[in-house]
């Protein structure tokens, strides 16, 4: 996830102003035409238009318009075929023979097989330092060939029926074989460059050739506002067409049909990880109860002033392969305080390490040590330092406020509850885990591979280290007369698509 | 006074030397790197490695500094460690907004203040002098974020006479987004420099030389204009020099609120992402630009006001 960023946030005063009945956004006819300025984040010296180094919101949206990937995630956050027409593993699930769509870059060349492998090459340059390519590494480039101009098979290092996600990886864009200078960007997306003036805007047109039909609009413009309640002033004074990542109290304090919100929900799940590998947490039961202290409705609707719902302490809500049948877990504080005897750690004190480095985190701490009190068990709750939270705090201490935007299941396994994945926060290591994830990623039938998710998701529910309590929903503003702004989770293919959207 | 100016530039070159190694000495010590504030949330400690590894991070410290410092010394300040974007491309991208912002700002609030703190004083005690005198502490009071929070709610939102943000414009071609920008940054420097004034004329008119050059029987104007005003101007000088240096350094609160990409959003962004050549670059500027403002201000206070000698 591209990192939000929060500084200056008492200035969001100017934001709120009356209330009045709620309305909802208004839909018209898709209408061609016209110029969208949309405003995002933006980070200055980091913004950059090579797609492959994209990082934040408005790189990620921006490259999205230009480029496209061979796979992308669908409002399941499953893969979903883009530039790829189809793919197709061989038995083995070692060698992938992908279709490319018949197409063309912005500067009238064919999209070919050789610029697909150059793309990834570049990724995969050990030398370099690309987002995609760990997604990518389990490639095997050096085996890898082009059969024709329009057909590329990939040999990966081992079985893996989810290649598909790798795909669709965040950064994982095809771009022009040889391409290195992006100051003026050519790719194969619904829109084209025009113009780019770092840390203020970025001038697209529309692309009247995109394989998946033309743009609504002839020209999309990116503008930069850092402030959330800048970007909601510049479309309350009509200045932008569409405000990108809104806050709640932003959303609820503007429901005067001014402005329409749209709300994308399952965008990020928020939680707290416990470390399996040491005291306390390695004892089952107290694990257990923490998950029954948790009064999750109350955490949503004070940490989230009610911009989300209730999270089953698991990954991927409505996503492909989520566990849906497994009940919902309430608040029970007699059988926490119960099992809190049990693993003999009454009267014991934990210390819970959260920071502001995502929205909520603090507040849905302190929430959280509240109702805990009276159980035996107190949390006491450690404001860190923001900027190294993610790279030192969360390695370290028992328990620790997460945070995590949306990505497919398979993904979230891969990296986090893996013995040898590379952010296993919560420790969660067990060979058993790791079989049944092999054999998932080498299960053909999607309804066994279905049921091995399942059986992982059960003992993650029943005894993982993730107390996941909610998920956020992602919050946009646009003008009313702003049409086709699809409310799929944030980093999915139709969050921040602009090629589908129109002004009335 | 040429010898002054050049012993002073002197200075200033150790002086501006000094800033930039405490610069690097603070921002090494933050938590975090480029490599880190790069990688986002929920990263894989090998990637961090690995752009530690494409930016040169993994090299000491000090080496680092050393090499930045003997490109300095030839002109060069090196490239941006994320976008690789040379540094000066920054600055000159950032400088045009800063600079529109401060020259607008003291083109207004010189004569705005001086006639403001001449009108208070020649009108001493009166009631147009103690209206001034409430509103000017008054509106001094006011942070300029609180002002601008409400100035964008009033006029940019709610009656909608003036764009609230500047989101995207060119700032010379629509002139109109700057109106709620100046009005903020103005709103304290004419307060506080034409209480200065006020105080200087009021004390200038008192002082020996103007009751002697009113007993030569000069005309009243000009004892008032030739005689008292350098004399009242001289001490608001300092504060005018202060102004001005706040002004050049990039005014972050403002330029966040109303979106002017200016030097102070460029330092936010380059702190935030801990590139360190692009604040290193910022910290020269801003250094440079202290040193010239406080030397030309002593300069024009000498000139001003000749019997107050400057301290050599």
């Amino acid at each position: 996830m591209p990192t939000r960023r929060h500084f200056l946030g008492l200035l969001s005063l100017a934001a709120l102003s009356g209330c009045a009945t709620p309305a909802a956004p208004q839909a018209s006819a898709p209408k061609a035409g016209g110029r969208l300025r949309a405003a995002f984040a933006g980070g200055g010296a980091k913004e950059v238009l090579d797609p492959h180094l994209a990082n934040l919101f408005v790189e990620a949206a921006r490259a999205k318009a230009m480029f496209d990937k061979l796979a992308d995630l669908g409002a399941d956050v499953s893969a979903q075929p883009r530039l790829a027409e189809k793919w197709e593993p061989d038995a083995t699930l070692t060698k992938w023979r992908i279709t490319l769509r018949d197409t063309k870059f912005h500067n009238g060349q064919p999209v070919r097989a050789e610029d697909v492998l150059a793309s990834y090459a570049r990724i995969l340059d050990p030398n370099r330092a690309f987002r995609a390519k760990s997604s990518l590494s389990l490639v095997d480039l050096a085996n890898s060939r082009a059969v024709d101009a329009r057909t590329v098979e990939f040999a990966l290092k081992r079985p893996f029926i989810e290649f598909p996600n790798a795909l669709a990886a965040f950064g994982a864009y095809i771009v022009p074989a040889g391409a290195e200078d992006f100051s003026e960007p050519v790719g194969s997306g619904p829109f084209s460059f025009v113009s780019f003036e770092p840390g203020k805007s970025v001038v697209l047109k529309k692309n009247p050739d995109y394989w998946e039909g033309a743009p609504h609009l002839d020209e999309l413009e990116f503008v930069i506002a850092n402030e959330e309640s800048a970007r909601a002033n510049a479309l309350l004074g009509g200045q932008v067409q569409y405000a990108h990542d809104l806050t709640p109290t932003t959303a609820r304090s503007h429901t005067d049909g001014r402005i329409a919100i749209h709300r994308s929900p399952n965008s990020a799940v928020q939680a707290f990880a416990m470390k399996l590998d040491r005291p306390p947490f390695d004892n089952r039961d107290l694990r257990e109860a923490m998950f029954l202290l948790a009064d999750r409705q109350q955490l949503v609707e004070s940490v989230l002033a009610g911009s989300g719902q209730v999270a089953n302490d698991l990954f991927g809500k409505g996503y492909q392969y989520y566990a849906d049948d497994i009940p919902q877990r309430t608040r029970d504080l007699d059988k926490a305080k119960f099992l809190i005897r049990k693993a003999g750690a009454e009267g014991l004190t934990v210390r819970l390490d959260t920071s502001t480095a995502a929205a909520g985190m603090v507040e849905a701490a302190t929430v959280f040590a509240d109702q805990a009190k009276g159980s035996g068990l107190t949390i006491e709750v450690v404001t860190g330092n923001k900027d190294s939270y993610w790279s030192d705090t969360l390695k370290n201490g028992s328990l620790s406020s997460f945070r995590s935007g949306a990505m497919p299941i398979e993904t979230h396994i891969a990296q986090r509850l893996l013995s040898d994945s590379g952010t296993n926060v919560t420790k969660w290591a067990r060979p058993e885990f790791d079989e049944l994830y092999r054999k998932a990623v080498s299960t053909v039938d999607v309804g066994e591979r279905t049921s091995l998710y399942r059986e992982m998701q059960r003992s993650l529910h029943a005894e993982g280290g993730y107390l996941m309590w909610g998920f956020a929903d992602w919050i946009v503003g646009a003008a009313p007369n702003v049409g086709g702004i699809s409310t799929a989770p944030a980093n999915t293919l139709d969050w921040a698509r602009f090629d589908k959207v129109w002004l009335g | 006074m040429t010898r002054y100016a050049l012993r002073r530039l002197a200075i200033g070159l150790v002086q501006v030397l000094a800033v930039v190694t405490a610069v690097f000495l603070l921002v090494q010590a933050l938590p975090g790197d480029a490599a880190v504030a790069l990688a986002g949330d929920n990263p894989d400690p090998r990637r961090i490695e690995e752009i530690r590894a494409a930016m040169g991070l993994d090299q000491p410290a000090l080496d680092r500094f050393g090499a930045w410092l003997s490109g300095l010394a030839r002109g060069d300040l090196g490239v941006s460690l994320v976008s690789g974007r040379p540094v000066v491309e920054f600055l000159a991208d950032g400088l045009g907004p800063t600079l529109i912002l401060a020259v607008v700002s003291l083109v207004l609030l010189v004569p705005l203040s001086v006639l403001l703190g001449v009108v208070a004083a020649l009108r001493e005690g009166g009631v147009v002098d103690r209206v001034l005198t409430t509103v000017t502490v008054g509106l001094h009071s006011i942070p300029e974020f609180a002002l601008a929070v409400v100035l964008i709610a009033v006029f940019g939102v709610q009656l909608g006479w003036l764009p609230p943000t500047a989101v995207g414009a060119d700032l010379l071609a629509q002139p109109q987004v700057l109106v709620l920008p100046l009005v903020v940054l103005l709103a304290r420097p004419v307060c506080s420099v034409s209480r200065l004034v006020r105080a200087g004329m009021i004390d200038a008119l008192a002082s020996d030389h103007v009751r002697h050059a009113r007993r030569l029987g000069i005309g009243e104007q000009r004892v008032r204009f030739a005689h008292a005003l350098p004399n009242a101007v001289a001490p608001a000088v300092q504060q005018l020099a202060r102004t001005t240096d706040w002004l050049l350094g990039g005014v972050i609160v403002v330029e966040a609120v109303f979106v002017i990409p200016g030097l102070g959003t460029i330092l936010v962004d380059a702190v935030a992402g801990r590139d360190l050549p692009v604040v290193q670059g910022l910290a020269v500027v801003f250094a440079v630009t202290t040193v010239l403002v406080n030397l030309v201000a002593d300069l024009v206070g000498f000139r001003l006001a000749p019997r107050s000698a400057v301290v050599a």
